[in-house]
């Protein structure tokens, strides 16, 4: 499959891969990322369906931003994982699909992960001067409202009542 | 000449009375649709449920030519401001109903994204619980409104419109002394509020 | 009647007048804000800016079961509920590697068809009303009320369902819903006719949208374009042919393909994705008739509810009840995407497990977010009236929008 012609073309650039109930996934490093991309649209996948992140609280490096393609001619898709530490930059698609323009945003807007060479980095879904990125597991759900989690005339108890239960 | 039978042509009444009855017969919403009740909302237009049954078949996008706000939908922090701004433009005599649970506490929303009630930054007069509420029960809850109007007095402007506008000003006060956007202020000002157990910033 | 040909470039002269669509405004799509840089009324750059209805449902999934993020996910694309119920649960059945029973999978597909149904008669219907046609849409609503029957009759209520389960269904269908299913098939075809006459060679509604927000197949493919809008710029891209799910390769039907990828191939596109959408639900109740009585929901209690019967009278049952609702459901370590084709494109799940009851991380890919991203590269050149068409065309539901 195609993991196998990535490696084949740039070898040592995939750092891990599994097909977990059929879908394949490769992990590879920042720096060598845009080769594997430019090579993989040469094979096909020409659709970037989404850019999103993952935070993994407990491992370094933090982040792992994920890529969804999708070749058109063989409907096969293709998952990459970048990941990313803390504070560092992941190079940008933009001038390749223009659909990462979006997802970049809002990935930068609730994960707090900046990408370089982006035309215009700026927050997408919560506003230009929100504080924190809240889709960061040290971010609060109610992100500080007492009201979420306690009802209105109800005694304020220390102990907010959480959704599991 | 003779006296003259006035009886048939003649109707005595207060003046609240009248005016009640002619505000609450004719009340053109402004349809504030964020999410699935502007759905139901426009279910309730069409022609099964009808809602012009009730003079209110003149949608008014404008806040400056409708009376009723139906705040229909969520409202997420990010449009409080919005809401706030729409409210003070619309013209006196003007009720609010907050249809749905979104829009009545937050809903199934208990997140730092939306906002818990539209009643912490406006006024609100009736509340349609739902989700989304059935078009009967979104005309209801006009009804209930309607009710409300026809016991009202014209005295005095109302006092919870009166704490709105100052609130107002207290909010662009901060706005301009902090220099931050007015979601951020508005926000700001809701969580103060909710820290001391106040549900209203108004 | 062909279009005027407009100014792509703006007269160095002119003035720029900023105005601002929304978010609270009059083209009844949801919450948006647009900014139109403006020169006369020729828009010069369109800025959306979104985010008005980001509620933090993907942070709220990762503190809920697998079970409580269904009727979340009813909420994102709020005129074809159904349809997301079902993407979202076959997601996590594919994640656990079960599959449901063969009648929840032709009802599945049943209540699918009737959901895409409903989302292209608002589309169409508000498209319409945007531009100035109401009566296409008072007409079209009747049949949506219709739906929102059926839907009533099968799950208890008209919008948010929320009727799947992870592994079937909530509840079978009753012995009412085939005949007023049936009475739909016949009125419905009889109201796109309708629609279809006061509309598709009406040459205001022609002059509206034929040439407007045209796109060329390598540029919707390149903005992440799926659905409808992709297929009516000639790409034959549907995930129910390509990649099919719940037993769609063994329905007999067809995907419109348009030309252009105007507003205009995009109307057409829907009529007739409405007309394919009949044409399955009609093979859907044959398929019934011919299943029989079944269960609609997976045997295994460690994931679905045992019935309340079982519940009553036997412990081991009473255990996995307890077990279902209090725990949750035992979960694989793995991360899985899941896409079905949605109303208005490819609407997809992204499920990060780690084990536990709630998913450690899930991410909806909505179909129109892509889409709308366009939006400048859409209406830049063409004048405000143009702007109103084709965020109609493009069909932004603000709720799967901004999650």
């Amino acid at each position: 499959m195609v993991i196998e012609r990535i490696e084949a073309q740039l070898p040592g650039v995939v750092l891990d891969r599994h097909d977990f109930r059929g879908d394949e996934t490769v992990v590879v490093a920042g720096d060598r990322f845009l080769e594997v991309v430019d090579f993989i649209f040469g094979e096909g996948f020409q659709m970037l369906l989404d850019v999103t992140a993952v935070d993994r609280e407990d491992r370094e490096p933090r982040f792992d931003v994920v890529y969804h393609f999708l070749n058109l001619t063989s409907q096969d898709r293709l998952r990459i994982k970048v990941p990313v530490a803390e504070g560092c930059a992941v190079p940008s698609l933009v001038s390749r699909f223009k659909s990462a323009d979006w997802s970049e945003r809002e990935v930068f807007d609730l994960f707090g992960i900046p990408f370089e060479g982006h035309p215009n980095l700026s927050r997408l879904l919560m506003w230009e001067d929100f504080p924190g990125h809240p889709l960061r597991k040290d971010y609060p759900l109610d992100g500080g409202d007492r009201f979420c989690s306690q009802d209105i005339g109800a005694s304020f108890a220390p102990e907010a009542r959480s959704l599991n239960i | 000449m003779g006296a003259i039978n006035l009886d048939d042509s003649v109707m005595t009444t207060r003046l609240d009375s009248v005016v009640n009855w002619a505000r609450k017969n004719s009340l053109w919403p402004l349809p504030f649709g964020t999410a699935c009740c502007a759905i139901e909302f426009m279910s309730m237009m069409s022609s099964r449920y009808d809602f012009s049954r009730f003079g209110a078949e003149a949608l008014r996008f404008s806040p400056r030519q409708s009376d009723m706000l139906l705040v229909l939908g969520t409202v997420t922090n990010k449009q409080a401001p919005v809401l706030r701004q729409i409210y003070a433009q619309m013209a006196e005599p003007k009720w609010v109903v907050a249809v749905g649970v979104c829009a009545s506490s937050g809903g199934m929303y208990r997140t730092y994204a939306t906002l818990q009630g539209i009643d912490r930054v406006v006024p609100v007069d009736v509340y349609v619980p739902g989700c989304p509420p059935r078009p009967e029960t979104m005309i209801y809850g006009v009804m209930q409104l309607q009710e409300q109007i026809s016991r009202e007095s014209l005295s005095s402007r109302k006092e919870h419109i009166e704490r709105f506008y100052q609130s107002l000003a207290r909010q662009e006060e901060r706005q301009r002394a902090s220099g931050q956007s007015g979601y951020q202020t508005v926000r700001e000002m809701v969580l103060e509020a909710g820290e001391q157990g106040e549900q209203q910033i108004w | 009647m062909e279009p005027t040909p407009l100014a792509a470039t703006p007269r160095p002269d002119g003035d720029r007048m900023i105005v601002n669509m929304g978010p609270s405004h009059p083209v009844t799509h949801g919450t948006l804000h647009i900014v139109l840089e403006l020169e006369g009324e020729i828009i010069v750059k369109a800025t959306p800016n979104i985010g008005y209805l980001h509620r933090g449902v993907e942070k709220l999934g990762e503190n809920l079961t697998y079970q409580q993020f269904i009727p979340l996910t009813d909420r994102l694309n709020y005129c074809s509920s159904l349809m997301n119920n079902v993407g979202y649960t076959v997601a996590v059945e594919k994640l656990l590697g079960i599959q449901d029973p063969p009648r929840s999978r032709v009802l599945r597909v049943l209540c699918s068809e009737l959901a895409r149904i409903g989302d292209h008669l608002v589309c169409i219907g508000i498209n319409a009303v945007d531009i100035g046609a109401f009566t296409a849409f008072l007409y079209l609503f009747r049949e949506r009320e219709t739906i929102y029957d059926l839907f009533e009759m099968m799950a208890g209520q008209r919008l948010h369902s929320s009727f799947t389960r992870i592994g079937g269904l909530f509840r079978d269908i009753p012995a009412e819903f085939e005949p007023l299913c049936e009475q739909f098939l016949e009125s419905c075809p009889r109201t796109v006719d309708e629609m279809e006459s006061l509309l598709t060679h009406n040459p205001i509604w022609a002059g509206r949208t034929k040439g407007v927000g045209a796109i060329t197949p390598e540029n919707a493919i390149n903005w992440g374009y799926t659905g409808p809008c992709l297929r009516a710029a000639g790409v034959a891209q549907d995930l129910r042919k390509g990649q099919p799910y719940l037993d769609y390769d063994s329905y007999d039907f067809d995907i419109p393909v348009g030309t252009t990828g105007d507003v205009y191939d995009r109307y057409l596109v829907r009529t007739e994705e409405i007309r394919q959408s009949l044409g399955i639900v009609r093979q859907c109740l044959d398929r019934l008739k011919q299943l029989g009585p079944g269960p609609v929901i997976i045997d295994d209690y460690k994931i679905a509810l045992p019935p309340k019967e079982k519940v009553y009278t036997r412990m081991e049952s009473l255990i996995h009840h307890f077990k279902l609702i209090m725990h949750g459901i035992e979960m694989p370590v793995g991360e899985v995407y899941s896409a079905t084709e949605a109303a208005n494109g490819e609407l997809g799940f992204y499920l990060v497990s780690h084990g536990g009851k709630s998913p450690y991380r899930i991410h909806v890919r909505p179909p129109c977010f892509p889409i709308f991203s366009s939006f400048d590269e859409q209406v830049r050149g063409r004048i405000i009236a143009d702007a109103v068409s084709v965020l109609g065309g493009m069909n932004v539901i603000a709720g799967e929008l901004d999650r």
